[in-house]
């Protein structure tokens, strides 16, 4: 029995190492003066400055794309977790013709390409002159994020009990009343889960925000650090800095939340 | 009363079912419409005449456009197989380990949540130059005795585009994986013990047909995600050298806002959407099995 047991230490040691590497390097990096980038890397912390950190926010304004980033994720998590929890509530909860089928079109709605709507959509927010605008790209952004929070909503008020809704009304109070009284406080923590997935897909997009912005006034954070990249040099050092500042955000709120949303994200998706 | 209720489900569905219509089915049903026009926006003078499937002949004897096909089919089946493989070992582990669990989870969450644009970004730098980490490494290993100038053929530089998806994903499907080996009822192995079944024989007979749901729904998840994938090529090669790793996505990206051929670019949305959607169809009928099931 025992000398099987090496084996299951040996891939979880292998995992972690191999996921934090890059990060590690990257952190390092972002500390590390542009001349000694690529002079013989070293593992261990050597000469350590902030110059990077310091050129990202005076001379490139990279608080310009987190500005942009917040508020067009935020804005798409909170349009899309307002309406998606209501239709979610009716496909879990309530009794109606045609139910599955619209649950397996919103399902394949949100399975489909990006690609496939970026040319109607340009030719739609450049008729509503809506290209780099926010709502250009909060609009957009609903393709992808209101099928994911209608489908993780109806896993999460599955789960709760029947029973304490059905109480409500048979004490008088309407459907949408036993909804926000009773069924909202207790999926708390799956509305929460949802908002955060959500949030961290519009933060992370890049295809719309790549082909719908123009300059860098409106560019998010990944379309801003994609197009890093001089003519004739790559400032390697303020694109890893970037990075650095761009995941600090999404990685806190996954692991202050990592139970729930490995929950959310396994749920739908598994259970022969 | 049952009337009623239909009428509240049909009011509260209504709004995200016609945002989705709007904004998603809508400009669908439009790419299809653009994709049967010749409309180039560099030439305006030539109008937007209807030009039937002219467009789609094009595409398939575009060398560039099979290419990508190709590409794309390559991308897939070699960061999927790999995923999955991995994500079977890792999860088989995760199941048997119970110190550390909290760690772990971090560590498989973190690379999926950031954006791809970044791992694309960090695993370049990584490739990056003769003194980057990665041929230090290796030579210093001995693997190789020169650096490798990873970026200026296709064969080589595939390697940090796979291993990056490879890196990014693989802790996800571990994740659905583990998921279904929890379900997986103990006393069947324990049964099988008792038969006599080797450690092999009961992955073979035990595991691995109860996995089988959990198998496919990552190999779908992972395929169609695979059949998109933009950020990380663009982020990573920009499909280079030339286009020789340039994906489906990235060429349709190319031909609408690069060279803004709108008729032909939306030809090639389509057929991007048609393989896709009949992958997904796949991925639909097995949930809605799984659906059905759990009503109450």
């Amino acid at each position: 029995m025992n000398e099987r047991k090496w084996w299951p230490v040996l891939a979880l040691t292998l995992l972690v190492v191999a996921s934090a590497f890059p990060f590690y390097w990257a952190i390092l990096a972002s500390f590390t003066p542009e001349a000694r980038l690529f002079q013989g890397p070293s593992l261990v912390p050597g000469h350590l400055v902030l110059d990077h950190y310091r050129a990202l926010f005076t001379q490139r304004n990279f608080w310009v794309p987190i500005r942009n980033s917040l508020i067009v994720a935020g804005s798409t998590t909170a349009f899309c977790v307002g309406v998606g929890s209501l239709c979610a509530y009716a496909l879990a909860r309530l009794q109606f013709r045609g139910k599955l089928a619209l649950l397996g079109f919103i399902l394949a709605v949100g399975m489909f390409p990006q690609i496939s709507v970026v040319s109607p959509l340009y030719m739609l927010l450049r008729s509503l002159r809506l290209i780099n605008t926010y709502p250009g790209l909060i609009l957009p952004y609903f393709t992808f994020a209101m099928p994911l929070t209608v489908w993780l909503l109806v896993g999460f008020f599955r789960q709760l009990p029947a029973e304490l809704e059905e109480a409500a009304m048979v004490d008088g109070a309407s459907r949408l009343r036993a909804f926000a009284e009773v069924i909202v406080p207790l999926a708390l923590p799956g509305l929460a889960t949802t908002a955060i997935l959500t949030f961290v897909y519009s933060w992370n997009e890049f295809l719309f925000a790549l082909s719908f912005t123009l300059g860098p006034e409106r560019q998010t954070v990944p379309v801003a650090i994609a197009l890093f990249r001089g003519m004739y040099q790559v400032p390697w050092g303020q694109i890893l800095a970037a990075a650095v500042v761009a995941t600090a955000p999404v990685t806190l709120l996954v692991l202050a939340f990592q139970r729930r949303i490995v929950q959310g994200l396994t749920a739908g998706a598994v259970k022969g | 009363m049952e009337a009623q209720e239909a009428r509240l489900a049909w009011g509260l569905v209504l709004p995200a079912l016609l945002t989705i219509l709007l904004i998603a089915l809508f400009p669908l049903v439009w790419t299809f419409w653009e994709s049967l026009h010749l409309h180039d926006l560099r030439m305006p003078w030539l109008g937007r005449p209807f030009i039937g499937l002219t467009n789609y002949v094009d595409a398939v004897r575009d060398p560039r456009f099979i290419g990508a096909l190709g590409h794309t089919l390559f991308f897939a089946v070699a960061s999927v197989s790999l995923e999955l493989v991995i994500g079977l070992w890792l999860a088989l582990a995760l199941n048997r380990a119970f110190k550390g669990r909290g760690l772990v989870r971090a560590a498989v969450l973190v690379p999926w949540a950031i954006p791809t644009v970044v791992s694309a970004l960090l695993w370049r730098f990584m490739f990056e130059g003769q003194t980057g980490i990665v041929n230090a490494g290796l030579v210093s290993a001995g693997i190789i005795h020169e650096p490798i100038v990873w970026f200026i053929q296709a064969a080589t530089a595939w390697v940090p585009v796979i291993l990056a998806d490879v890196w990014k994903t693989t802790p996800f499907v571990a994740l659905l994986l583990l998921a279904g080996l929890q379900n997986i009822d103990t006393s069947l192995y324990e049964a099988a013990r008792i038969d006599g079944a080797s450690a092999w024989r009961q992955f073979r007979y035990v595991t691995l047909p109860l996995l089988k749901p959990a198998i496919l729904v990552a190999l779908i998840f992972r395929t169609l995600d695979a059949f998109r994938v933009f950020d990380l090529v663009y982020a990573l090669t920009g499909g280079g050298p030339g286009t020789s790793t340039e994906p489906i996505a990235l060429y349709t990206f190319n031909a609408l806002l690069q060279n803004l051929q709108f008729g032909y670019g939306s030809a090639l949305s389509v057929i991007v959407f048609v393989v896709t959607f009949a992958l997904a169809m796949v991925y639909v009928r097995f949930l809605g099995a799984d659906l059905t099931g759990a009503r109450r």
